[in-house]
């Protein structure tokens, strides 16, 4: 009998054929081809996955299965393998990957059909779903890094995809060198790891791990620390958060796939599959906890005072992942990946949304140049309807069933839960006013710009299935129970979970008092003082660029211009110059006249006299 | 024989094409090119050789797939002992297959005096192939000082505008650290020759004789300095940079893809292996050599605006990797350091000819004066990028594994360092993105506007030499282990020697 686990290789690898037939036409294909492979490589990717999840749910007890191709290197015994695992986690993300990325490929072959370069836009993409599968699919840490920084170069390379434009040039390097930072941490973790352990192999790792370390051992919590650095970078948290909003100067589509649904959940998916190892140190869980409560509500404070449609879902992106994170520091494994999942819909939804509105719009990004659009954009509207409202967590979405675990698994935390499930409720508070004042500003209130015919079936499909997961999303439930240690969420009655339910609600109705017609005017409050200073704090993030520009970039660019003509060159050209000096005091000496020479002479003769009688007379 | 019939091609190859001028001036190349060919082919089945000979290396049993050793001056105790194992093996094939590359990048570049430009590439070659091969510490030095010359000649007669001071710049440096070199030879030499009455310059029986300590370290200066002059490790680099900016694309492409190399070569196999107590005693300060080429080479390539010269500056940072590597002395980090050589050979050697080939169609190399260029040429922009993030360490291709393995031994011996090295990996995609940006993406500079008619995109000739390229770096990235396989034996071999002898740091985790 053959098992479609034997067929697990192909998952990555389609995309990554596709990636291959794409490349190497150099954009000689027509753009029904491309459009052909693009789709074509990720939909057998989706249908392997989705064989393989039919076959490892239908066992009662589902057994995770590793499959090894071949041994990548065998040095001095470090063997890492190019080996596969299956598991629940896995096949959850799979799942995610494949079959969002299907549904924003579809999407895309229509949004980028008037695009030059629609064979390089596809050939990223499909690289891109090849990483990403690796990623998720990787039983070794090093493999996984492969996938780790394949998938940060997919972003690199599509966030510039428009590279005649310098500014999207500029977001695309910061975009990788902000988590090229996070990954040289990583890179010293599984040094790290390695010394101690020997082995980069997971499942080898995490049995060893246990074996080796007690919990709360130094060295394990130095481990941890430094993978959370890797998490952090790619999953845009504090304090390696400010290139997520630049990355949006990236295509519509891509923002969707790599900044909100995949890409940058990445480092939760690391701290889950590691999550043994973060078991072993509170300190390092801790801190997964409260970069995830900080980072939730900074980002939540500056999606309120944004005004481009992209980066307020770019900001809602990194408060969302903070959630993950927050689950993950306060032990609620399952809850995390489940708001990976359902954010992964509705964040992929919305950005799909806001594509078909800039998409109609020619390329206007700013809300306050939008407005009166549900009748013009009915799919988008209901787009954005549903995805806000899951985003909000309101009742009966698919935001709520996993917002509502985290938060109240949160309260339970032995480590100061209710001020961690405190800020989760303030953050989720703030998420229902920014994500309706998007709604309102955009979709009621005047016409301001004059919008096209919405865009064809090839867009509409996508967003309406998105929707439908948007909104059911919830009911789905990912096979995390083998996986991660059992947490059951505690019954609890009265204030908390009220509170817990409520205040999503209380935000949007603050946001549609203050924006829905007639909308009110709040440039009393920005326009001076505090008001203003704080506006325009929470506006740039935190103020979080210009430190790190003032302590990092311009201190480098600067020593670096200072020393273009390097120092050390100078040196050697300071002795090249003595050596000239010497030689040309020597010729000089050389005048030819008889006179000089006589004259040297007998000075010379008489300092060898006063130097010999020096000598001899004491 | 094998070994002799490749030089005896090259030489005899490097003739011929100066010869071939007089009837043709496009026949040089030619001639150049079949006996690149010609001495692949005969290479070739050395890689399918199982090693045989065994050899002891000062009573470590090593494997060698040929040995020749023929009186010369026995006086002296000099001989030619030519020697292959999967180290010279590896460093040859990739001497060869960059030779084969130079010819291509130089075809429609040079275009006077075209054979005595061939001979002077394919002497280099040989002198190179003999660096590799030779065993007898004078015959060593007699090839280490042959490659030089025509290296400098290529330089001083095809060069760019300063030509003549940087081949007096490269050829001061070398030929300093040479006579340092010649010098520790013969003071090795006559040590043990009072030792043991013996006059010899063989490999074999200099090897794991117990020195005064300290004379022994003072020579160990002499073979280290010669060796990181050549790598270049930081801060002996500067003839590096005037050098390559100056050189014609086929010698930057020697220079970088190989020349750097012997000079790594020559730590691993003579400086560490004969001095193995003095190099533990400098390990650490030759790993913070490595460790500050890596960074510096980073911030002063991000620094340039001459492409070549960034190109320059970042060979300094990948041979730190090398450096480090070598002298954290654990075998990961040695594996390490041989992939690294291996695969900044062929990345290096591509970034060159891309260098070149922007100079041929644009007149500089000024990187201001770019940009946008993958509009008018999307080939050779693709190709950059593909060779832009192999040198920036994406895994998946050679250099990745290089660096990685490298960092992953280095740790287990100095952590501090490692860390520092590590922000390499940061400090190099810096640059290498900025140099992309500078010159295919952004706004079309004034100089695309001005000349887009005449951009021709890379042809089939270019792709000839960068597809080789592409492939081996995909294949050194995806599936390392036949090169290391090739080393593993002469590695472990030397590894063993020298932690019988001492404690290096690293022996001992």
């Amino acid at each position: 009998m053959t098992s479609m686990y034997e067929f697990v290789f192909l998952v990555p690898l389609v995309p990554l054929l596709g990636f291959f037939i794409l490349f190497c036409s150099l954009g000689n294909l027509p753009k029904q081809a491309v459009a052909l492979v693009g789709v074509g490589s990720v939909a057998i990717a989706a249908m392997l996955v989705l064989f393989i999840g039919v076959e490892f749910l239908a066992q009662t007890n589902p057994i995770p299965v590793t499959a090894t191709f071949y041994t990548w290197m065998n040095v001095a015994g470090f063997t890492p393998g190019v080996s596969f695992r299956i598991d629940g986690l896995s096949l959850t993300m799979m799942f995610v990957i494949t079959g969002v990325g299907l549904l924003i490929h579809i999407y895309s072959a229509l949004f980028m059909l008037d695009d030059a370069d629609y064979s390089r836009f596809f050939s990223y993409m499909n690289l891109f779903v090849a990483a990403m599968l690796l990623l998720v699919l990787a039983d070794n840490l090093l493999l996984l890094f492969v996938g780790w920084e394949g998938v940060g170069l997919c972003s690199y390379l599509l966030v510039g995809f428009w590279h005649h434009d310098a500014a999207n040039g500029a977001a695309a390097r910061k975009a990788f060198v902000v988590t090229r930072v996070g990954d040289t941490a990583m890179a010293l973790g599984l040094f790290l790891l390695f010394l101690h352990l020997g082995t980069l192999d997971i499942q080898a790792l995490m049995q060893q791990a246990k074996v080796t370390w007690q919990v709360g051992d130094a060295t394990v919590t130095i481990a941890c620390l430094l993978l959370l650095g890797g998490a952090v970078g790619k999953s845009a948290q504090l304090p390696l958060q400010t290139w997520l909003p630049d990355a949006m100067a990236g295509p519509t589509p891509v923002s969707a796939l790599i900044h909100a649904a995949t890409m940058v959940t990445a480092g939760v998916y690391l701290i889950a599959r590691t999550h043994e190892l973060f078991l072993l140190s509170p300190i390092a869980l801790n801190t997964v906890a409260v970069i995830g409560a900080a980072t939730l509500l900074m980002a939540a404070f500056t999606a309120l005072t944004q005004h481009d449609i992209k980066r307020i879902l770019a900001y809602s992106t990194i408060s969302q992942i903070g959630y993950m994170f927050l689950a993950l520091g306060v032990g609620a494994w399952s809850s995390g990946i489940f708001h990976l999942m359902t954010h992964a819909f509705f964040k992929a939804l919305l950005f799909l949304g806001a594509g078909a509105v800039i998409f109609s719009l020619h390329h206007e990004h700013d809300i306050f140049k939008m407005g009166g659009l549900r009748k013009h954009l009915p799919i988008a509207f209901w787009s954005f309807i549903i995805g806000s409202a899951a985003l909000a967590a309101l009742p009966l979405t698919s935001g709520f069933y996993s917002k509502d675990a985290i938060l109240l698994t949160a309260f339970d935390s032995a480590w100061h839960g209710q001020e961690l499930w405190a800020a989760g409720l303030l953050g989720a508070f703030l998420t229902s006013i920014y994500s309706f004042r998007l709604v309102f500003i955009v979709f009621f209130g005047e016409v301001k710009t004059q919008p096209e015919a919405p865009a064809g079936w090839l867009m509409a499909v996508p967003l309406v299935i998105l929707c439908g997961l948007a909104l059911g999303g919830g009911l789905l439930t990912p096979p995390l129970q083998w996986v991660f240690p059992a947490s059951a969420p505690v019954a609890h009655a009265g204030m908390v979970p009220m509170l817990t339910l409520g205040l999503p609600i209380a935000g949007l109705l603050i946001a549609g008092l203050l924006y829905l017609w007639p909308r009110a005017d709040l440039s009393w409050l920005t326009s001076r003082g505090l008001g203003k200073s704080l506006f325009q704090f929470w506006f740039s993030h935190w103020a979080m660029d210009w430190l790190y520009d003032r302590l990092l970039v311009t201190p480098y660019k600067t020593i670096a211009a200072w020393n273009r003509k390097d120092i050390i060159d100078r040196i050697y050209n300071g002795i090249a110059n003595v050596t000239w000096f010497l030689h040309d005091f020597s010729t000089q000496s050389q005048t030819g006249q008889l006179r000089t020479y006589a004259v040297i002479m007998v000075v010379g003769l008489v300092l060898v006299g006063v130097i010999a009688l020096g000598v001899i007379q004491p | 024989m094998t070994m002799i019939t490749i030089m005896a091609i090259l030489f005899l190859g490097g003739i011929a094409a100066w010869l071939s001028d007089r009837w043709h001036q496009d026949l040089p190349r030619w001639v150049s090119l079949l006996s690149c060919l010609l001495a692949g082919v005969v290479l070739t089945p050395m890689l399918f050789v199982q090693p045989e000979q065994m050899l002891l290396l000062d009573g470590v049993s090593s494997t060698w797939l040929e040995y020749v050793n023929y009186q010369w001056i026995p006086r002296f105790g000099i001989a030619f002992i030519f020697a292959m194992d999967g180290l010279g093996l590896l460093m040859v094939a990739l001497t060869i297959f960059l030779g084969f590359v130079a010819v291509i990048s130089s075809w429609d570049e040079i275009t006077f005096r075209t054979g005595f430009f061939q001979f002077n590439l394919m002497w280099t070659l040989a002198g190179v192939v003999g660096v590799f091969i030779s065993l007898d510490l004078f015959l060593f030095f007699f090839f280490w000082e042959i490659m030089l010359i025509p290296m400098y000649l290529l330089i001083a007669i095809w060069g760019h505008e300063n030509k003549s001071y940087a081949s007096m710049k490269f050829f001061l440096f070398t030929q300093a650290s040479g006579m340092l070199l010649l010098v520790a030879i013969l003071a090795l030499v006559l040590a043990n020759a009072e030792e043991t009455g013996i006059y010899t310059f063989n490999y074999f029986m200099l090897l794991g004789h117990a020195l005064d300590s300290d004379l022994a370290y003072l020579l160990m200066w002499g073979f280290f300095l010669a060796f990181v002059v050549k790598l270049p490790g930081f801060p002996f680099h500067p003839w590096l940079p005037d050098a390559h900016t100056q050189a014609p694309t086929a010698a930057s492409v020697l220079l970088a893809g190989i020349l750097l190399k012997t000079g790594a070569y020559g730590l691993i196999r003579f400086t560490v292996p004969l001095f193995p107590e003095a190099a533990v005693r400098i390990a650490d300060f030759a790993m913070l050599l490595g460790v500050l080429g890596i960074l510096y080479g980073a911030l002063l390539a991000f620094a340039q605006a001459d492409f070549k010269r960034l190109v320059a500056y970042s060979s300094v940072s990948h041979m730190g990797f090398v450096l480090l590597g070598i002298y954290a002395w654990t075998e990961l980090s040695i594996q390490g350091a041989v992939m690294q050589m291996v695969a900044h050979g062929l990345s290096t050697a591509a970034l060159f000819m891309i260098a070149g080939a922007l100079q041929h169609r644009l007149h500089t190399r000024d990187m201001t004066a770019m940009g946008g260029l993958w509009q008018a040429m999307p080939r050779m922009g693709a190709i950059t990028m593909f060779f832009i993030i192999a040198s920036l360490g994406m895994p998946g291709l050679g250099n990745f594994v290089g660096e990685f393995l490298v960092l992953l031994g280095a740790f287990q011996v100095n952590k501090l360092m490692t860390i520092a090295a590590t922000l390499g990996l940061v400090a190099g995609a810096v640059y290498a993105l900025i140099a992309m940006q500078r010159v295919f993406q952004g706004e079309p500079g004034d100089l695309l506007n001005a000349k887009r008619q005449d951009l021709p995109d890379f042809g089939m000739k270019e792709l000839l030499a960068m597809i080789p390229l592409m492939l081996g770096l995909l294949w050194l990235g995806v599936y390392p282990q036949p090169v290391f396989d090739l080393v593993d034996p002469v590695l472990a071999s030397l590894y063993e020697l020298t932690t019988n002898q001492t404690n290096w740091v690293g022996s001992d985790p």
